[in-house]
């Protein structure tokens, strides 16, 4: 299992105190070079090296950011946007709960589904939008599809996968213990086959949000790509770049919060990193 | 069904079992009485864990005629905890009835764990994560006791130490046990009779006539011993 998130253990128990400065000083050294960056862009654009029209200042953007938070434009099209991803994300998560776990757990349901699942793979789901657009036309069936598609293969591999792993040894065991097979899906196959569930949910959100990026682009009238689209019509930059602020914000967002929840599920993992 | 014999556990004739063309399993024929402890012995692919796991009913695909009467509990070469459960969790894996908390707790203090339900095995030794699956066996408070190799992977102390044990909770509990083993010295001490399977069948059926409890440097092991690595095919010295 490839989880980004582990971080090695802190060893932090020896001397506490002296570990966590070391620690701080080493947070404040990371911030050095974008803090860097953006003082060179700030300059850059002052002095008219970058022009107003291609790339506006931080400060630009800032303001821009908080005049569209304080008149609730960001808020009304940042709704329309989330309403998408959770709907692509409910859509396509439980179809690949389903999916998955019918090729994961029966031997037809293998057969049946994932080798043309493995074959749908290899379309570019972005690529299909020509076609998505044909079908189900270019309103908010288009997006919520494209999220749909995004989020399902990812899900999918990695819920299959996580039931594949599962130590066959460990469903021996509780089959002599009694278990059947609804208690033995209960208590071996789904808390084996978290965490990479998990690593599919952050997998998922990610693609969720790449495919929302590109179907915003889409004859839109609202949402975070929209206002970008918009924008860039009349070369707002600044909106632009608070456009791709909030994509990047939601990303880090959503992120944390999965990585919060799986550390909360996976409490028995703790145990493991440590030894 | 043929009605249950004179208290016997394990009654099996003619069991086989091949993987493809490979015989590992020639028609065997086992008795396990009530509360009888034994060894079963062979080399390597004999098809010691083979005919345990038939009893165990983990192999759908073996023929004879065998049955188990009365619960049955494994204990196998590796702890095989659940990771995301709590210790006291695994012991009570598949376990209802009242009072589980207490009988849980009770098995743990019998191997020696009192009190350790909130850990997580991963934070157990090998020696100790053994001992739980000792206990999440005991709890169901088996007729027969199947154990595959069950202290082969232990170093050469803890391997001493649940042998003691195994000892000490088959006086208290009296079940009967199915011991795979390929350790003549367990075999003879833990075992009121060991069989000797080559070549798929039970070649060699004796009785252990030794008095618990055991050690090595008992008058009377030295020659059981002899004879039974030389039943196993290894030229008997020391």
């Amino acid at each position: 299992m490839t989880t980004v998130a582990t971080r090695p253990p802190a060893t932090a128990e020896k001397a506490p105190g002296k570990a966590s400065r070391t620690a701080r000083r080493r947070r404040w050294r990371r911030l050095t070079t974008p803090v860097a960056l953006f003082a060179l862009w700030e300059i850059s654009s002052r002095t008219g090296v970058l022009p107003e029209e291609k790339l506006s200042p931080p400060s630009q953007v800032l303001r821009t950011g908080w005049r569209l938070a304080a008149d609730g434009t960001l808020a009304t099209h940042l709704l329309d946007s989330l309403t998408r991803a959770g709907a692509g994300l409910l859509i396509g998560v439980s179809l690949a709960l389903i999916l998955g776990s019918v090729a994961g757990l029966l031997r037809i349901g293998d057969d049946l589904v994932d080798p043309t699942v493995q074959m749908a793979r290899m379309l570019p789901h972005l690529a299909l939008v020509p076609l998505l657009i044909i079908w189900v036309g270019i309103g908010e069936s288009l997006k919520i599809t494209l999220v749909s598609l995004g989020v399902f293969f990812p899900m999918y591999f990695n819920i299959y996968a996580g039931i594949r792993d599962i130590d066959e040894r460990l469903v021996e065991a509780a089959r002599t213990c009694g278990l059947n097979a609804l208690a033995r899906i209960r208590h071996v196959i789904l808390p084996g086959a978290l965490p990479s569930l998990f690593l599919g949910l952050r997998l998922a959100t990610g693609a969720a949000w790449l495919s929302l990026v590109v179907g915003e682009t889409v004859a839109t009238q609202s949402g975070i790509g929209f206002l970008m689209m918009e924008a860039r019509e009349f070369s707002q930059t600044d909106v632009v770049l608070v456009g791709l602020f909030i994509y990047a914000l939601l990303g880090l967002l959503s992120d944390q919060i999965l990585r919060i929840a799986e550390r909360r599920a996976l409490t028995w993992r703790r145990g493991l990193r440590a030894t | 069904m043929a009605a249950r014999t004179s208290g016997d556990v394990v009654t099996a004739t003619g069991v086989r079992r091949t993987f493809g063309d490979a015989v590992v399993l020639d028609g065997v024929d086992l008795t396990i009485g009530a509360g009888e402890v034994v060894a079963l012995l062979g080399g390597s692919g004999s098809g010691k864990t083979t005919l345990l796991r038939i009893l165990a009913g983990l192999d759908p695909d073996a023929t004879g005629d065998w049955r188990v009467s009365g619960s049955l509990a494994v204990v196998f070469q590796e702890h095989r905890l659940l990771p995301w459960k709590r210790v006291a969790d695994n012991v009570a894996l598949g376990v209802t009835g009242p009072d589980l908390r207490r009988r849980t707790g009770a098995a743990l203090a019998e191997v020696g764990l009192a009190g350790r339900e909130r850990a997580w095995p991963a934070e157990l030794s090998g020696g100790q994560s053994q001992r739980v699956a000792v206990a999440r066996a005991l709890i169901r408070e088996p007729d027969l006791l199947l154990l595959d190799e069950p202290f082969g992977a232990l170093d050469a102390l803890s391997r001493l130490r649940m042998q003691a044990l195994f000892g000490r909770l088959r006086a208290q509990h009296g079940f009967a046990a199915l011991l795979v083993t390929h350790d003549v010295d367990e075999a003879l001490l833990l075992a009121d009779r060991t069989l000797v399977l080559d070549g798929g069948r039970v070649v060699d059926d004796a009785p252990v006539p030794l008095s618990h409890p055991r050690a090595p440097d008992d008058p009377g092991f030295g020659p059981l011993r002899r004879r039974l690595l030389d039943r196993l095919g290894v030229p008997a010295r020391s």
